[in-house]
């Protein structure tokens, strides 16, 4: 077993090394800490916080990659998270099946016992196949597998929140009940406590429900080559999630040094870097992705040998997609930035610092700099979702991701097509759809929480 | 006034100019033509003689930039740059990669793509006007909070859903309309009927909640507290007031997408077969049409910057407090 290191995991690392980073800054700082409270103090927060980092622990995972058999070139790069769910990536059918059928989707000519040929419907090689007769036992399968995992789920959770609660209940000299009623419904204190432990608690049992029943059925049905969909659509969070913090992330450097110093030098360089971005941001998006992404193809034609792999193809082809975004869309962050700079370089603290002499880059990088981070991290949190939406429309050009790579835009891409099939194909579409709808209610609902939290003229981070 | 327009217009020119250039670096400078005449005549057997009879037809054969071998103004006209990308600033497209006439091409698909854009954009216009002014109205209730709360929701749905559940419910279980397609003439509405649907659905959440803000940021502002002192019915009020002062940022966002609107929907136009631009430059894409994407980029551009024009301009129109300088 070889440890292998995407470019796109390690850019993920580095950008979860600077969110901590920043937290271990930000804990000793009270006012940078002071937004965060006004978040954790919004139940829609705290709520959509518990959402979003379940999709990126699984995210995480799925970004630690090796290869099970040594380092050879042929070898298939597994994540973390495909080990984990060994099972659910093993278990290929034939072709399509429906959610928790037994049976393949499509009939074929099966010999009976006796010698005769008969065409119908197939059994499922995992889907079902504990069951006998899967028409009868099939309800009570579902209804046992429920239960079992929900038990599971139940007695975990007691597990957690009972010492919990017992220790609550004697700190505070009330009654185990009461201490329950405090963690999960009654809010005491600034912290939205509550939201957090009930999200959690609905979260595990679900997982607890899904497990159980993803061990026995493929629990979203089976695509057209027989691989589970809710695999499919559990590995497409990673790309997801990439996809709307890359982006912003690897233009952030540009968008910033260029903003502020527009903004703060004005003259000249106000005037060229101007040019720059309306330049740029003059080219409509699709078409400058479009344009990127054939010149890539053509590229990686014309250089086949330098691609040793499918995944790291693939994963170049992302990295790439990330940076193409990024150039799109950075022109309004710039913007936003130079405006701002514009406002605060006229502020008394900053003429102060220039009577006494200080210099260009030093008033820039204290104190210009982190009075326009507030700016950056309002708008890498609300082009999030926008951009997890757009992935799935590129996908639809295709110029999106790589064709091979998980992605809930390829999943709708090859799946629409099967809508005219009579009975029709749905449950690629739904899972897709359902899974991307999840996170980018989460994180649209979390951005306005955080947009509020930041918005001096609101003024409420200020508690 | 024409003054001003004049000097944005001449200042467009740099812009369209370093447009002009990124183009021409990614199609021609990161990828020769050789890499173009491969992808387009495949990788097997193809002889050296294939490749440059292809370059030498779609005047690919040429230097970059400067012609050693002409004399004289020629050294600089007969290049790739000039024949493919500097003869865009007088809009003559020249030919596709597969021998048509982009210009005409352009000419005759603008028409469809209008036809989907232009009542998508007033229908939709309309009924986020109208939701939005009664979230305002009802500000702070259940229906304000309930209202957003479905705004953000459907914010949050793909842009894909919506066409495909569209064409599936309205076309396919309902057989109210054609899934796809197009006709010439007056005959094409029952195919425009489903598109500008899902057009006008899919952004119901975004414009209600964007049109929501501006009204309750101009309800707080001061001369509505002193319109409501004066003793001013709050119907009224909304309406005289605050929907006419709110219709200044709501017109010039329109004004800005305006040019753009003939450029047609990539998704929509695909999805629903509608021959319109959107559809033509995805087919471009497809088939890795270079001169057409290339026409596109431009197109795109002066499009944009037109719209950025119009938009100061009509600040100018509908705010008497805005003067151009």
């Amino acid at each position: 077993m070889t440890p292998v290191l995407l470019w796109t995991d390690l850019l993920l690392f580095v950008l979860l090394g600077g969110i901590a980073l920043f937290v271990w800054h930000a804990r000793r700082h009270d006012h940078l800490r002071r937004p965060w409270r006004y978040v954790a103090g919004s139940r829609v927060g705290m709520a959509t916080a518990v959402i979003l980092s379940a999709y990126v622990v699984i995210g995480v995972l799925d970004s630690l990659h090796f290869q099970p058999h040594g380092g050879k070139a042929s070898d298939d790069v597994l994540s973390l998270f495909d080990w984990l769910v060994g099972d659910l990536r093993e278990h290929q059918e034939k072709t399509y099946s429906a959610p928790f059928s037994a049976w393949l989707y499509a009939k074929e000519s099966i010999e009976q016992p006796d010698g005769t040929i008969v065409r119908a419907y197939p059994r499922l090689r995992w889907g079902g196949a504990a069951l006998r007769d899967p028409r009868r036992e099939r309800g009570a399968d579902i209804a046992r597998r429920v239960g079992l995992g929900a038990g599971a789920a139940l007695l975990l959770l007691a597990a957690l929140y009972l010492p919990l609660a017992w220790r609550i209940a004697r700190r505070d000299g009330v009654s185990l009940g009461a201490a329950l009623h405090g963690l999960f419904i009654r809010r005491r204190g600034r912290v939205a406590w509550p939201a957090f432990h009930l999200t959690m608690a609905v979260l595990v049992v679900s997982a607890g429900v899904l497990i159980a029943l993803a061990a026995g059925y493929h629990v979203f049905g089976t695509d057209k080559v027989g691989e589970d969909v809710f695999y499919q659509a559990l590995k497409s969070i990673r790309t997801g999630l990439l996809i709307g913090t890359l982006t912003t992330l690897v233009m952030l450097p540009a968008a910033l040094l260029l903003g502020i110093l527009a903004g703060y030098y004005r003259g000249w360089i106000d005037d060229l870097i101007q040019y720059l971005y309306t330049t740029l941001s003059s080219i409509p998006g699709v078409l400058l992705i479009a344009a990127a992404i054939l010149m890539l193809q053509v590229y990686m034609a014309e250089h086949a040998a330098e691609f040793d792999s499918l995944a790291r193809r693939a994963d170049l082809r992302l990295l790439f997609l990330c940076v193409i975004l990024g150039i799109t869309s950075w022109t309004t962050l710039c913007r936003l930035l130079r405006g701002e700079t514009l406002k605060l370089r006229e502020l008394e603290y900053v003429q102060a610092a220039r009577a006494f002499g200080v210099r260009g880059p030093a008033i820039l990088s204290r104190h210009i700099l982190p009075n326009v981070m507030h700016i950056v991290l309002i708008s890498i949190v609300l082009d999030f979702s926008g951009l997890v939406l757009a992935e799935a429309v590129l996908a639809y050009v295709n110029i999106g991701v790589d064709p091979t790579m998980n992605s809930w835009g390829n999943m709708i891409n090859s799946a629409r097509l099967e809508l005219a099939r009579e009975p029709i194909v749905w449950w690629s579409l739904a899972a897709a759809f359902v899974f991307m709808f999840v996170l980018v209610l989460a994180a649209n609902l979390f951005a306005d929480v955080v947009r509020d939290a930041f918005d001096p003229r609101l003024g409420r981070g200020r508690g | 006034m024409m003054a001003y327009i004049v000097r944005r217009a001449l200042y467009a020119i740099p812009i369209l100019i370093g447009v002009n250039i990124i183009t021409f670096v990614l199609f021609f400078v990161l990828n020769s033509p050789d890499d173009m005449a491969r992808l387009h005549l495949g990788t097997k057997h193809v002889t050296p003689e294939a490749i440059s009879a292809w370059k030498h037809e779609h005047g690919y054969d040429k230097p970059l930039l400067f012609n050693a071998r002409r004399d004289g103004i020629e050294a600089l006209t007969d290049t790739i740059f000039f024949r493919n990308s500097a003869r865009l600033f007088a809009f003559d497209f020249g030919l596709s990669d597969s021998g048509r006439d982009i210009g005409h091409d352009i000419a005759q698909r603008m028409w469809p793509s209008l036809a989907i854009a232009v009542p998508t954009l007033l229908v939709g216009l309309a009924i986020n006007i109208t939701l939005a002014l009664m979230l305002a109205l009802f500000r702070a209730t259940y229906l304000d909070f309930w209202g957003v709360v479905i705004a953000v929701a459907m914010m949050s749905i793909s842009s894909l859903f919506y066409i495909i559940g569209g064409q599936f419910l309205l076309g396919k279980l309902l057989h109210l309309v054609p899934i796809s397609g197009y006709d010439t003439g007056a005959a094409a509405w029952k195919f425009l009927v489903l598109p500008v649907i899902v057009g006008v659905i899919s952004g119901i959440g975004s414009g209600v909640r964007w049109y929501r803000t501006l009204f309750l940021e101009e309800i707080g502002k001061d001369y509505v507290r002193t319109a409501r002192a004066k003793g001013l019915g709050e119907m009224r009020l909304m309406f005289a007031h605050v929907l006419r002062n709110a219709l200044i940022p709501i017109l010039t966002g329109v004004v800005v997408i305006l040019p753009l609107l003939f450029m047609g929907s990539l998704l929509v136009e695909s999805f629903f077969g509608i021959p319109g631009l959107g559809s033509y430059t995805i087919d471009a894409i497809n088939r890795q049409d270079f001169a057409i994407v290339r026409s596109m980029v431009f197109l795109g551009s002066v499009m944009y910057i037109l719209g950025l024009i119009l938009t100061d301009v009509s600040y100018t129109l509908v705010d008497p407090r805005v003067r151009l300088s």
